[in-house]
């Protein structure tokens, strides 16, 4: 009865059998249990976690960690409560044990989590149910996954993945990593470096030294590379990275000219950026396997930050060919452009959400800087943040959150990375070890 | 000369700051960091006038260009305009590389924290093209200058007012000696 369904290569997952088969008595509504994330407010579904059960001997820190790890990924996206674990009644000793939901619905717990965890041979297996405590019924299949001991938070994130699925009718984001920048040093000595981590911060690792300023790298549609731009030759320059050989090389770009703000086409074959000619900077493309370049902005303006639409035929970017930064779309062969931002103040760095509905960017009016979404014809203009400095907006894989740098002002300001949900609830900072800025997020692993 | 006696005073702290211009950094401009710095600030206690050697007012010297000159033009925001002032200041430039010409110089453009990442990389660019265009105007070979943009990542003043925005809003015309560009 277990499919072993093979993801990536540490990461297994397999569907358990269903438990229950009765038919719900309790009904408490009369659709499934769901989460519409796209309402304007919100009341956070309550939820209860008990200790995932520890079935081999000293797994029992393994299954709280990934516990705790799950609970962090669900409360996080500010759309789910958790319950408090002293105020559970039941308690769960045991995997396969009959849910007592009278005990969950006393608490008022609209979703039970019950999980089991399994350690041996320096490999974790964890499996994992979740329930509609109100119906009295599983909400999908109970599933498994597997993993080497040190690949532990991705099992969480892939638990935590399928819990919010199953609750928002979206695909989850948690078990997916963000490329950025790593700084340190004061304001006018800034040390840059790439670093790679998970969306929650954990588990950075760095891809360059800070000898070269880097900036404003970007994943690859699977992950494997990383565009950025970096003055190791002295100038900028764009560079592409192979993420597991952590080796790089300049894609040469047309002899010295400076070139900047390279983004991958969706089919990961294509790469858009910007070569700055005397006063004047034009988006350009590069074949990565022939290495032909085409220019596809003519004006004498300055033309940067283009982003792909995710069925590749448009490319959004700003020009300040007006007078002003504005963002404009393209059909991806170049051709004549659609200005779609039309607010008060300048627009900047768009990129295209990967459902394809919106585009974020980042707004500066009146000495302030947002990062807002407008629909793809510029329509629906909704601003998300405020502050001093914010800028760099990156999309959750699903499109739901947007990840960004804001920077502090004066002599002692740092960059942090900082989420928000489409809604613009759930502000929060992105924990890393250092200052941060620039993120880019990859692809669902 | 007026500024002489001021020079003078001046030159001995003046001389080593010279040696670490907060602008030099990256690849290139070695060439001309140090050549200001040859000694002997110290013992001037009876200098009457005269002019040493590789310092401020030493019209020949980097330090000169520098300092006396300036090496730095200012932009109001999100511009890249020459103003009059900066125009005066890039006149002199260029008569000082016309006179030096043993001497190339990368003019490096730079905004400050008021902008995007990327536009501001652009922008300097503008600015740092704007100044070598007008350099070569005033008749300054276009083989002995080349320009790059640090956008905003290298302002030479850390705090978030508008006195130091206008400061990191700059153009720095960086001198090295040295053949080929």
């Amino acid at each position: 009865m277990k499919k072993l369904l093979s993801r990536a290569a540490a990461v297994a997952l397999a569907m358990l059998a269903p438990l229950v088969l009765a038919p719900a008595t309790a009904q408490a509504q009369d659709g499934p249990l769901r989460i519409e994330i796209t309402e304007g407010t919100i009341e956070p579904m309550a939820f209860a976690a008990p200790d995932f059960v520890a079935e081999t001997p000293g797994a029992q820190q393994m299954a709280q960690q990934i516990g705790r790890v799950i609970a962090e990924d669900l409360t996080g996206t500010g759309l789910f409560r958790e319950i408090p674990r002293e105020s559970h009644i039941s308690r769960v000793s045991s995997f396969e044990s009959p849910v007592q939901f009278a005990d969950w619905r006393a608490i008022n717990a609209l979703v039970l989590l019950t999980g089991a965890v399994s350690e041996e041979g320096g490999r974790v297996n964890v499996k994992f149910r979740v329930w509609d405590v109100f119906a009295g019924t599983e909400l999908g299949d109970g599933m498994q996954f597997a993993a080497t001991s040190d690949g532990w938070r991705r099992l969480a994130h892939k638990v935590a993945d399928q819990v919010y699925s199953r609750l928002t009718g979206e695909t989850g984001y948690f078990d997916s990593r963000v490329v950025f920048v790593s700084e340190s040093g004061p304001k006018d000595q800034r040390a840059k470096r790439l670093a790679i981590m998970d969306y929650d911060g954990a588990n950075v690792q760095y891809l360059t030294d800070s000898r070269s300023i880097v900036l404003a790298p970007r994943f690859s549609p699977n992950g494997d590379r990383v565009l950025y731009t970096s003055y190791e030759t002295g100038e900028p320059q764009i560079h592409i990275l192979n993420v597991g050989s952590v080796q790089s090389r300049i894609l040469s770009a047309g002899g010295s000219a400076m070139s900047f703000a390279p983004r991958f086409s969706p089919s990961g074959n294509q790469v858009v950026y910007s070569v700055n000619q005397g006063s004047n900077t034009d988006i350009h493309t590069m074949d990565l396997g022939s290495g032909a370049t085409r220019q596809l902005t003519q004006t004498p303006a300055i033309e940067t930050a283009p982003s792909y639409s995710p069925d590749g035929s448009q490319i959004v970017f700003e020009s300040d060919r007006s007078g002003s930064q504005q963002l404009y779309v393209m059909p991806s062969g170049g051709g004549e452009a659609t200005r779609i931002s039309f607010g008060q103040g300048r627009y900047g760095t768009p990129v295209w959400s990967p459902r394809g509905d919106m585009i974020a960017f980042t707004k500066q009016h009146q000495g302030r800087f947002h990062i807002g979404v407008m629909r793809t014809d510029g329509s629906n203009e909704r601003l998300l943040t405020a502050s001093p400095l914010d800028e760099g907006p990156t999309w959750a894989p699903n499109g739901r959150v947007i990840m960004f740098s804001r920077e502090t002002l004066g002599a002692s300001g740092t960059s942090s990375l900082y989420s928000v949900d489409v809604a613009g609830r759930t502000l929060k900072r992105v924990r890393t070890p250092d200052g941060a800025s620039d993120p880019a997020w990859g692809p669902l692993q | 000369m007026k500024h002489l006696y001021k020079a003078l005073t001046i030159a001995a702290v003046l001389g080593l700051a010279a040696c670490t211009n907060g602008d030099r950094f990256g690849a290139g401009g070695a060439g001309g960091a140090g050549a200001g710095a040859n000694g002997g600030y110290g013992a001037n206690g009876g200098v009457t006038g005269g002019i040493i050697p590789g310092s401020a007012n030493d019209p020949k010297s980097p330090a000169y260009f520098n300092q006396t000159i300036g090496d730095r033009v200012l932009f109001a925001v999100d511009q890249s305009s020459l103003s009059a002032e900066a125009q005066a200041t890039l006149d002199q430039q260029a008569q000082w590389l016309m006179t030096n010409s043993d001497y190339l110089a990368v003019i490096e453009g730079h905004a400050d924290e008021q902008g995007t990442r990327e536009y501001n990389i652009a922008l300097g660019a503008r600015r740092a093209n704007a100044t070598m265009e007008y350099l070569v105007s005033k008749g300054v070979a276009p083989n002995r200058l080349r320009f790059i943009s640090y956008g905003k990542e290298r302002p030479v003043e850390v705090c978030s007012q508008a006195s130091c925005y206008a400061k990191n809003r700059r153009a720095v015309t960086v001198i090295s000696m040295g053949a080929g560009v």
